[in-house]
């Protein structure tokens, strides 16, 4: 389990890796906070390829940034989004605020 | 219908716990034979469940959570238990996107998600001595 970051033009990539429950979510905000205390983004970028899981609490993470962002104009993506992950982004309703893309070159080119 | 097999678990209310208990009732269901989607949407549901635990029922205080899960020849039932503070309305708890915790960036889907990911969802609580959710799921036994 874990988060990485990775700066691609303008965008923030989170690298996710392992279940995106309220377990690993809260761990996630409190190091996404912390790199944006150092510098911040307009464009953030979720990186689903190692998540297999997510449930609600993931749900709750992506609307806080998405309205965080929203604030100053900027926007949240989702990339490699799995199947799992994917019927949730659907129930919730997210795929209606949070756009997904097949990978950071699609997102950099339509976000 | 008849009882194939039951079990009990009780373990405290820690988020590290909300793998450990999706884990548990998944291996225990695969008894059954599910495919791996009705395997994905019960990990979920118990996830949803025992996540409402731990930041409802006991607000992040350690309490115990139960988990009792019994299989019959087509079907999983499974409940969900705390001894926290309860549900005062639980009719309003069941709708999507409410949550008494926005504040937390809690996205009001837990319910939800456990309706849509399970065939039936009952819930019993009273304030102050805790809620118990029970929920069903047929298995397309694949034979």
């Amino acid at each position: 389990m874990g988060v990485t970051f990775k700066v691609y033009n303008d965008f923030l990539i989170v690298n996710l890796k392992g279940e995106l429950d309220h377990h690993m979510a809260r761990m996630v905000s409190e190091k996404l906070d912390e790199y944006l205390m150092r510098q911040s983004f307009k464009k953030i970028l979720f990186n689903f390829k190692q998540v297999n899981f997510m449930d609600s609490s993931g749900v709750g993470m992506l609307i806080g940034r998405y309205k965080a962002l929203q604030k100053i104009g900027g926007k949240v993506g989702a990339i490699n989004v799995g199947k799992q992950v994917a019927r949730i982004f659907e129930i919730s309703g997210l795929f209606n605020i949070i756009p997904c893309f097949n990978d950071e070159i699609e997102a950099s080119e339509k976000m | 219908m008849e009882v194939l097999n039951e079990m009990t678990i009780d373990f405290w209310s820690k988020s590290q716990n909300e793998a450990f208990a999706r884990v548990v009732v998944a291996a225990f269901a695969s008894q059954l034979n599910p495919t791996l989607d009705e395997l994905a949407d019960i990990k979920t549901a118990v996830s949803e469940a025992v996540t409402n635990c731990i930041i409802h029922g006991y607000e992040n205080e350690t309490g115990i959570i139960r988990i009792k899960s019994i299989l019959r020849e087509n079907e999983i039932e499974i409940w969900v238990q705390d001894w926290g503070k309860g549900i005062e309305d639980i009719e309003k708890a069941r709708q999507p996107l409410w949550t008494s915790k926005p504040e937390l960036d809690r996205s009001g889907m837990g319910f939800t998600i456990m309706e849509n990911f399970m065939d039936r969802v009952e819930v019993e609580s009273s304030p102050g001595k805790g809620t118990i959710v029970k929920m069903y799921k047929t298995i397309k036994n694949k034979k």
